[in-house]
């Protein structure tokens, strides 16, 4: 199993459609730090017009960590179809070029064949992650600087102090590498249903497209499916950068506002893995391997 | 020939009583004016219905005559626009204004004298203030301030071991505060499903407050023009 997965991992690395994901991800977090250092207090001042009617802010708004919830709010949305380039092409891809039949040909369990594919693109998604932290968190810090976080939510805004944010960043992107093996899941499960590597991609970033714009709708008849769709709670990460209050409407410092939604949120995705990975093992299983 | 009297009275009492307020102005001014600049260290706590702040240190900068700075410990602050609410002495900066008895009340106790101060100069942002003020300790235990731009602001005075400077320990700012809200699609929140009832509740119907409880005064020890840049 565990040379399995070197090898999955090494063919992964191998292959310079991989490095894609990283350059996109580097030019989208480029291009979002360029703009806010440029024209950040502009962009600042649009989004809290209506806040800045009653109030006066002192202190450096537009610092790295608000500069990272910006781009995780932006990017966190797009990582999906980027991961959906590597794990749709798990299976698919040796079916294509004919190394699927060859490969089952070996005296390996079916079962730990996929498990060693599906942890191989857990790998990359997770390194994905990483090099997002690294661009979007920490070298934000770097330019803009640390300092209190200040998030506007729809109906009310928080203002997290500076020492209380960084192990909500971890939290955050934790819980963003749990979604993003979602997605990978979900990827590796409709690999198995084609010989070739477009069909599952493309599947993919529909299912992911649709089950968005479902969650997205307010409308009566979606919102009974909508609590049970991943995409509904891939966005709970957002959750570890709210506070709670007390009576006397203090924010508590290293408080969650709702943990049990994150709580929930874990589980649904836990629940979406288990069934995406354990039907692609099942399906495998069974299958008849022509390719 | 009785009404003509009749007006002339209330007119010299009125004048007395109206000197009685300048003087007692005054006199509170005087105090007030003891304090060349001063330094003071506290904890503000920022109670707007829409907003989910802690408790922060802060740290306060005052110089005469208008000199105001409000910087939290490290970190960003929220504070009501008209940064003049924070600050009682800036009500009393200039002597241009006419100052009107409206009487007394029983607050807390206490009898404070009412007075009411209209800016002579139709430039001034400040349309009116009203003054509650501690006759014996020369003392502004309240103060309502109405402005064009930026509405009405209550203040409220505690006064402990700086009150002979007439600076508080405590100072409570109550302003209204405009409905607040972001279209769902800028900050990409697609549900509220799972928040409970009663923190939307919280964050309903409630006057903002700006709470700032002092710790430590350094006064009349001079301070540099860099402080307030």
């Amino acid at each position: 199993m565990w040379t399995l997965f070197q090898i999955e991992l090494f063919k992964i690395f191998r292959r310079p459609r991989t490095y894609i994901a990283f350059a996109a991800i580097t030019a989208l977090i480029g291009m979002v730090q360029l703009g806010l250092k440029v024209d950040g207090k502009e962009y600042a001042s649009f989004v809290m017009a209506d806040f800045n009617s009653t109030f006066t802010l002192e202190g450096n708004l537009l610092n790295g960590y608000f500069v990272c919830f910006i781009v995780l709010q932006l990017l966190l949305v797009h990582v999906p179809l980027l991961i959906a380039l590597i794990a749709a092409d798990m299976i698919s891809g040796e079916a294509n070029t004919g190394t699927l039949r060859l490969l089952m040909s070996k005296p390996i369990s079916r079962l730990e064949f996929i498990l060693a594919k599906y942890l191989a693109s857990v790998v990359y998604t997770i390194m994905l992650l990483v090099w997002v932290a690294l661009q979007a968190l920490f070298l934000s810090m770097l330019i803009f600087g640390t300092d209190d976080m200040f998030i506007m939510k729809s109906s009310y805004a928080v203002l997290i102090k500076s020492g209380d944010v960084f192990w909500r960043y971890a939290g955050a992107f934790c819980f963003a590498a749990l979604a993003m093996t979602t997605v990978a899941a979900l990827g590796f499960l409709l690999s198995l249903f084609a010989e070739n590597s477009i069909g599952p991609i493309v599947a993919t970033m529909s299912v992911i497209i649709v089950s968005t714009l479902l969650s997205t709708m307010n409308i009566p008849l979606f919102n009974l499916v909508k609590p049970y769709l991943f995409t509904t709670h891939m966005i709970t990460w957002k959750e570890f950068f709210d506070l709670q209050v007390n009576e006397l409407n203090e924010a508590i410092p290293g408080s969650l506002a709702y943990p049990e939604k994150i709580r929930t949120s874990i589980f649904i995705l836990l629940g979406h893995i288990v069934f995406f990975v354990g039907s692609a093992a099942l399906i495998f299983q069974r299958k008849d391997v022509l390719s | 020939m009785r009404i003509v009297l009749i007006f002339m009275l209330l007119g010299i009492t009125s004048s007395i009583h109206s000197q009685d307020v300048s003087t007692l102005v005054a006199k509170v001014k005087a105090k007030i004016d003891q304090v060349n600049d001063y330094t003071a260290e506290g904890k503000m706590k920022t109670d707007v219905a829409f907003i989910k702040a802690p408790v922060g240190k802060v740290k306060v900068f005052f110089r005469k005559p208008d000199r105001f700075k409000l910087q939290k410990d490290g970190g960003i602050s929220i504070l009501p626009k008209g940064g003049i609410s924070i600050n009682m002495r800036s009500l009393l900066t200039t002597e241009r204004f006419l100052a009107l008895d409206a009487g007394t009340i029983l607050l807390e106790g206490q009898t404070l004298r009412i007075v009411k101060l209209l800016p002579v100069e139709e430039s001034s942002d400040v349309v009116l203030t009203t003054l509650y003020i501690d006759e014996p300790s020369l003392l502004i235990k309240k103060a309502i301030s109405t402005t064009k731009e930026n509405g009405t602001y209550e203040m409220e005075m505690q006064y402990g071991n700086f009150s002979q400077y007439a600076l508080p320990d405590k100072v409570i700012i109550s302003f209204r505060t405009k409905d607040y809200k972001l279209p769902k699609g800028v900050t990409l929140e697609f549900s509220d499903e799972g928040k409970p009832k009663t923190e939307a509740e919280k964050l309903k119907n409630r006057k903002g407050r700006i709470e700032i409880s002092y710790s430590s005064y350094s006064i009349n020890k001079g301070l540099p023009d860099i402080v307030f840049k």
